[in-house]
């Protein structure tokens, strides 16, 4: 089974959120770039299965400029075989599914996050299932591959399923899907620089959505601080001052 | 014209959040001086249909086809959207959950639609559409615009009032054009988790961190959460040790809530904790690190020990029942 893993070059989780021009950008400066969260437990899935012989080869795929490179230079150090970057800024999630479409056919199955810790968009991935008119499956928390069928660990609001389902497909993961995110180690830094990084060029593509403006949560009143010996003044205050419960 | 929402069911039951979709499609509609329509997929009585028209759908569509009991994303997005071309839908609403999210962007791709995740107000403009929504995980909120006629969102529970005051809606049956070959995925085993209130829905969330040293002193919160009717959530550490299930973890990479209000209870504040949790309309910390960061997000806070503070909580709760 060929796999491909779709990577976003997010900020770092501790990122101070800043913007500029009017806060109509958010300001890069001093920024630490990491790959998405889930992008990275997805592809550390692939590689176990890699490892368990039931993958083949592993792609990441990511749309955007040279910048991102030093990220997929990461995906390849975790394990990935070869990386894809499609040489275009990503502004919208549907112009980025449509990139990734020209890309993207020849795989059995594909790995998205789902959703981008940045613009959280929770699009690109299920997008991509429709234009390449593939089988989806979201929220996984785990995934087996048996020959050409996928088993899979889906969430769903108020439990989980065990499905099966035939490939090409789509997952989108989040959480569970492995326990811990693989670190690259030295020997797989060192490899990647000989690995393939492919630039591609982008095809024509739309952007249905425009960011317009940003602006940060209005400051928060100060806490109110009550002595431990009077712990249960809180309840009274939740009852009759902010009348929650 | 018109807005049109998806509503899921739970066994042939709507919960509240099915109703508060409905009450924000129809504040949408009015803005557009359109009407709401409702789809419903699954087998729904007529009764509890109808319930939908109190909360301003004007019709409903009524979905029941036993194949689309497996969820499957690609046969679901077609009925959705044949079904919202059938009613010349410009907006499409759903809810920012697990199901909303694994579909809207399918449709929002059948229907050349611009797709916008995760709004939690009213449109800041209708011509063209533009929205309000969250980003950096809650760290900062967008306003994104819309370069297609028809827009699709995914709506972010807990963030709009129940409004009735609707009538009786017209209930049509509804035949989307699907083929068992789109049915591509298979059951094989369904966990529901019974008899606990269900952290997405829940008003008020009682969560747990490194702070409460062991799963095995999780009593008092389950009393609080008893006692409450809420729900239970915990921080990253804890259900990756193991001392709660998975599904209780809150944050960035866990679940994203928003309830009225939410217990700290020795949870520090991580940025990534807070991306998940900082919606809520009230939090109250107890940590016995007066420096812990979660005392900035917090509305009310005890520098304390859990130990401590939660049997007193038990007890005002319990007094104030009484
Ligand atoms: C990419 C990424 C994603 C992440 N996603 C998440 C996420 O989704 N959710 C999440 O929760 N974390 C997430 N984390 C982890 C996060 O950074 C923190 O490590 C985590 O939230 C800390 O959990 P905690 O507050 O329970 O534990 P700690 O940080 O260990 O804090 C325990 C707190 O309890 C207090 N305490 C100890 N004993 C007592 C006592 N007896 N009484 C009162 N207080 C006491 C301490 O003062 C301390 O503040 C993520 C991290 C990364 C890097
Ligand atoms: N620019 C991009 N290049 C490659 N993959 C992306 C890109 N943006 C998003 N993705 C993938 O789509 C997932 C969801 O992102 P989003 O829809 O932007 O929230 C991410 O976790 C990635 O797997």
């Amino acid at each position: 089974m060929k796999v491909l893993v779709l990577i976003s070059n997010v900020p770092d989780t501790t990122t101070k959120i800043r913007f500029t021009g009017d806060n109509t950008a958010f300001d890069e400066s001093g920024v630490q770039w990491i790959i998405n969260p889930w992008d990275e437990l997805a592809l550390t899935r692939a590689v176990e299965l890699k490892e368990a012989g039931s993958v083949q080869s592993i792609t990441v795929a990511n749309v955007g400029t040279k910048a991102t490179e030093a990220t997929l230079r990461k995906a390849l150090a975790v394990g990935a075989d070869d990386a894809i970057r499609v040489d275009t800024e990503a502004n919208d999630a549907f112009a980025v599914a449509t990139q990734l479409a020209a890309i993207a056919k020849d795989y059995d199955l594909i790995l998205a996050g789902i959703e981008a810790s940045d613009y959280n968009g929770a699009a690109v991935g299920g997008m991509l299932a429709e234009l390449l008119d593939f089988n989806s499956v979201s929220a996984v928390s785990g995934l087996q591959i048996e020959g050409d069928t996928l088993q899979v660990n889906r969430d769903i609001d108020g439990g989980s399923q065990l499905l099966s389902m035939s490939t090409p497909a789509v997952a989108i993961v989040q959480k569970g899907i492995t326990k811990e995110p693989r670190i690259p180690a030295m020997r797989g830094i060192m490899m990647a620089r000989k690995k393939p990084l492919n630039v591609v060029a982008p095809v024509g593509a739309d952007d249905r959505t425009s960011f317009v403006n940003f602006e940060l949560p209005p400051a928060k009143a100060a806490c109110k601080m009550i002595d431990e010996e009077n712990a249960k003044e809180i309840i009274t205050l939740l009852h009759e001052e902010a009348k929650v419960i | 014209m018109s807005v049109i929402v998806y509503t899921e069911n739970w066994d042939g039951k709507f919960k509240k959040l099915s109703f508060e979709l409905v009450s924000y499609a129809a504040a949408i509609a009015k803005e557009l001086d359109t009407t709401v329509t409702a789809l419903s997929i699954g087998n729904v009585a007529d009764d509890e249909l109808a319930q939908l028209g109190t909360y301003g759908a004007a019709k409903v569509l009524s979905v029941s086809d036993d194949r689309f009991n497996s969820l499957d994303n690609k046969a679901l997005s077609k009925a959705i959207a044949h079904a919202a071309q059938a009613e010349a839908a410009k907006a499409v609403v759903f809810s920012h959950n697990n199901l909303g999210k694994a579909i809207a962007p399918r449709v929002s791709v059948k229907l050349n639609a611009g797709l916008i995740s995760g709004v939690t107000t009213l449109p800041v403009s209708v011509a063209p559409f533009a929205f309000k929504k969250k980003a950096f995980t809650g760290k900062a909120f967008a306003q994104v615009q819309v370069n297609t006629d028809v827009v699709v969102l995914t709506f972010s529970q807990n963030s709009y009032e129940l409004v009735e005051g609707g009538s009786t809606p017209a209930i049509e049956s509804f035949n989307p054009q699907v083929e068992d070959a789109d049915f591509a995925t298979t059951v094989q085993e369904t966990n529901k988790v019974t008899g606990k209130v269900l952290l997405t829905d829940a008003e008020v969330v009682i969560s747990g961190g490194r702070g409460m040293k062991s799963g095995d002193n999780w009593g008092g919160l389950e009393e609080m959460a008893d006692l409450l009717g809420a729900g239970l959530a915990c921080s990253r550490p804890v259900s990756d040790e193991g001392w709660r299930s998975h599904d209780e973890h809150v944050g960035q990479t866990g679940k994203i809530i928003a309830p009225n209000l939410y217990f700290a209870l020795g949870i520090s504040g991580a940025i990534q904790h807070l991306g998940g949790v900082s919606s809520s309309k009230v939090i109250v910390a107890v940590n016995k690190d007066a420096e812990a960061p979660i005392f900035e997000a917090a509305d009310y806070g005890i520098v304390g020990d859990v130990f401590k503070v939660i049997p007193q909580f038990v007890e005002a709760i319990k007094e104030m029942k009484a």
